[in-house]
């Protein structure tokens, strides 16, 4: 496993990309100063396409295990560690087919604590969708307690940005001060 | 305590139910399926129960020492773990050896399908009008008398070139007049891919579905199914013929889930027909012991021997190959061969090296291109090289059976790497040729030194052609 070296883009760590990616700075002008940066693990190339595969979709929850090290060494790099973890939810139905939330899943290998505070409505999987889609979805999320203390969403994949803005965006809107999120993929 | 050992020890399938209801749900007959793979609403599927048409088995067995997963036979500890599972609420056992079709977990049930779908009698199926040989004739007469018999097994024992297929014609008949379900299972995808087309053809008038790892037909629901043998991992008590080709191939020659699966697909009476060239030691021992019945084609359907391999020292392979290169003496035999009609068949031991290969060759402006098994684009090219499109194909040992060109000469580099064995390399020769307007070829091993592997290959080899003569 190759993971992500200099250079990358320090808002999204998108690997190979000197300074912030053109994906971040179009999100500055629409939505600035929402997500403070996202740090990943390794790049989502088609081995871990084939590997995320397996894990979420086939149901091999167990497949994480092997890369745990990894995930709790660039953890710790990162400087999270201290703030209020927050998970990804998955609509009910989702949940119910997957047996896991692969969100809450990745918390368990980093040996961290969570809460969850958001609901999710069902709608289609996000990686079944373009991005033209993606990023006019309506907002799936829906906020249950505000937090106050700055704030770090773990998710498995970050491909558009989409999915934690959404989170974050609601987030701000009652407060919270700094949200960053942490990811697998990039 | 007894039975228990027992029944963990051998493949038991007690616990798939005996009565077989009658039913019109063609998708469902014979099928051992997870919940999402059946396409009803949770109240049809309730119904389908309660007629016993669908009957929830069990998933995983649990035994004092272990598990057993139903569907791949696994029974290795470290091929299951744990998840805390959020449909139930608790902390679950899944199979990690059959997790690419989809998550077993022991919280929920297989679903049977009762096997009592009636498929529809076909008076005159075969519309293949070649003539069979006197020895194809011999064993395609045995094959349909043991379908008519309704049980047992056979071994086919025929030369690469035999004709195997077609010796499987008058069984396939009989078997599609009585309405009876046919599997055709072959470890590999392009045998898959090769025979689908070919046995359209000759039975134009059967729903015929192919089945591999991402074919566009996914169902299953015809009464001839042409299959990988893992696609077995969903049937269980659905076929009474059950045809496995190339027993000996990797992968199913090593893979207990494999020999698992297709063992559980065959219905209790069953007719078993394996398909070989290259019988294992397992398979020769059985034969012998005479617990395993064996129809022998020693000789090629168009009469001429197989070709022998000729074996050429040359010292300096190694060193070129790390280079990427060809020593020139090799090199000099493929400038020769290529004055020649025949195209060219280079069997390399890896994909690195069939892929260096290939650019090396293409430097001195051959045609060439290279498969091997991460190839996307891996039937196009093989396609592509029966049009004639090109006059080289590098391959790896993916290449080794079932596909037939016309006319090739076909040379193994390093012929004494370990991925070359006995099998693979009788395999790799019987390429050569395959057609009765050019019923020989060129066959060499390069080779820095004469493996027992290769010796063996060569007198099996004389062996059957000795055999052949005989005849």
């Amino acid at each position: 496993m190759d993971k992500i070296t200099t250079p990358f883009c320090p808002a999204c760590h998108r690997p190979g990309h000197e300074g912030v990616c053109q994906d971040c700075q179009k999100w500055e002008k629409t939505n600035a100063d929402l997500l403070e940066r996202n740090v990943a693990v390794f790049p989502y190339n088609e081995f871990n396409k084939e590997l995320v595969a397996r894990w979420k979709y086939r149901g091999d929850y167990a497949l994480l295990e092997a890369y745990k090290a990894h995930l709790q060494n660039v953890w710790l790099a990162s400087g999270f560690k201290g703030k209020q973890i927050l998970s990804v939810p998955l609509s009910s139905k989702r949940l119910h087919e997957r047996g896991f939330n692969q969100s809450e899943a990745i918390i368990v290998a980093l040996e961290e604590e969570h809460i969850s505070i958001f609901e999710r409505s069902h709608s289609e999987k996000q990686s079944k969708r373009g991005r033209k889609d993606r990023m006019q979805s309506e907002n799936p999320f829906r906020l249950l307690h505000p937090v106050t203390a700055p704030v770090v969403i773990v998710d498995d994949i970050y491909t558009t940005g989409r999915t934690v803005r959404h989170m974050a965006s609601l987030l701000k809107k009652q407060g919270c001060p700094s949200i960053s999120s942490f990811t697998i993929f990039r | 305590m007894f039975k228990t050992v027992k029944k963990y020890l051998r493949k038991d399938f007690s616990w798939i139910p005996p009565e077989n209801p009658t039913h019109n749900y063609s998708y469902l007959t014979g099928k051992l399926l997870l919940r999402h793979e059946i396409p009803y609403e949770d109240e049809k599927v309730d119904q389908l129960i309660a007629q016993s048409i669908l009957i929830k088995v069990t998933s995983i067995e649990s035994y004092p020492w272990g598990q057993r997963c139903r569907r791949c036979g696994n029974t290795k500890s470290y091929l299951f773990a744990k998840m805390p599972n959020a449909t139930c609420g608790q902390t679950c056992l899944y199979c990690r050896s059959c997790i690419q079709m989809g998550r077993v977990i022991e919280c929920e049930p297989l679903y049977y399908g009762s096997s009592g779908f009636e498929w529809p009698l076909h008076e005159h199926p075969c519309q293949w009008d070649g003539e069979l040989t006197i020895h194809q004739q011999k064993a395609a007469d045995e094959l349909v008398a043991l379908v008519r018999t309704g049980s047992g097994e056979k071994l086919v024992w025929a030369v690469c070139g035999a004709g195997k297929t077609e010796i499987l014609f008058p069984a396939l008949t009989e078997a599609l007049k009585k309405g009876k379900r046919i599997c055709l299972a072959t470890p590999r995808t392009d045998v898959v891919r090769e025979l689908l087309p070919r046995l359209q053809k000759s039975f134009p008038g059967v729903n015929i579905q192919a089945l591999y790892g991402d074919s566009p037909d996914k169902v299953g629901d015809a009464p001839f199914i042409i299959a990988t043998t893992h696609q077995l991992l969903r049937f269980a008590h659905a076929f009474d013929v059950m045809i496995i080709d190339e027993v000996d191939a990797f992968p199913f020659h090593n893979d207990v889930s494999l020999h698992y699966a297709s063992e559980r697909a065959a219905k209790p009476k069953a007719s078993i027909i394996y398909l070989t060239a290259t019988p294992r030691k397992k398979q020769k021992r059985r034969i012998r012991a005479k617990h395993l019945p064996v129809v022998f084609i020693p000789q090629r359907f168009h009469g001429h021997p197989l070709p022998v391999p000729q074996l050429k020292l040359t010292p300096t392979l190694h060193r070129f190959l790390k280079k990427g290169e060809l020593p020139p003496k090799v090199l000099q035999q493929i400038v020769y061969q290529q004055q020649t009609p025949r195209q060219l068949l280079l069997f390399l031991p890896s994909i690195k090296m069939a892929e260096q290969m290939a650019a090396y060759l293409k430097e001195r402006n051959y045609k060439v291109q290279s498969v091997h098994a991460e190839d996307s684009q891996r039937a196009e090219k093989i396609q592509a090289f029966r049009n004639k499109e090109y006059r080289v194909l590098i391959t790896t040992t993916i290449l080794e059976r079932g596909v037939t060109f016309p006319s090739v000469d076909v040379y193994v580099i390093d012929a004494g790497h370990v991925v070359f064995d006995e099998a693979a390399l009788v395999q790799i020769a019987g390429r050569a040729g395959r057609s009765p307007d050019d019923p020989t070829g060129d066959v060499i091993f390069y080779h820095i030194g004469k493996t027992d592997e290769m010796l063996d290959a060569v007198e099996s080899i004389r062996y059957m052609n000795k055999l052949g003569r005989k005849l």
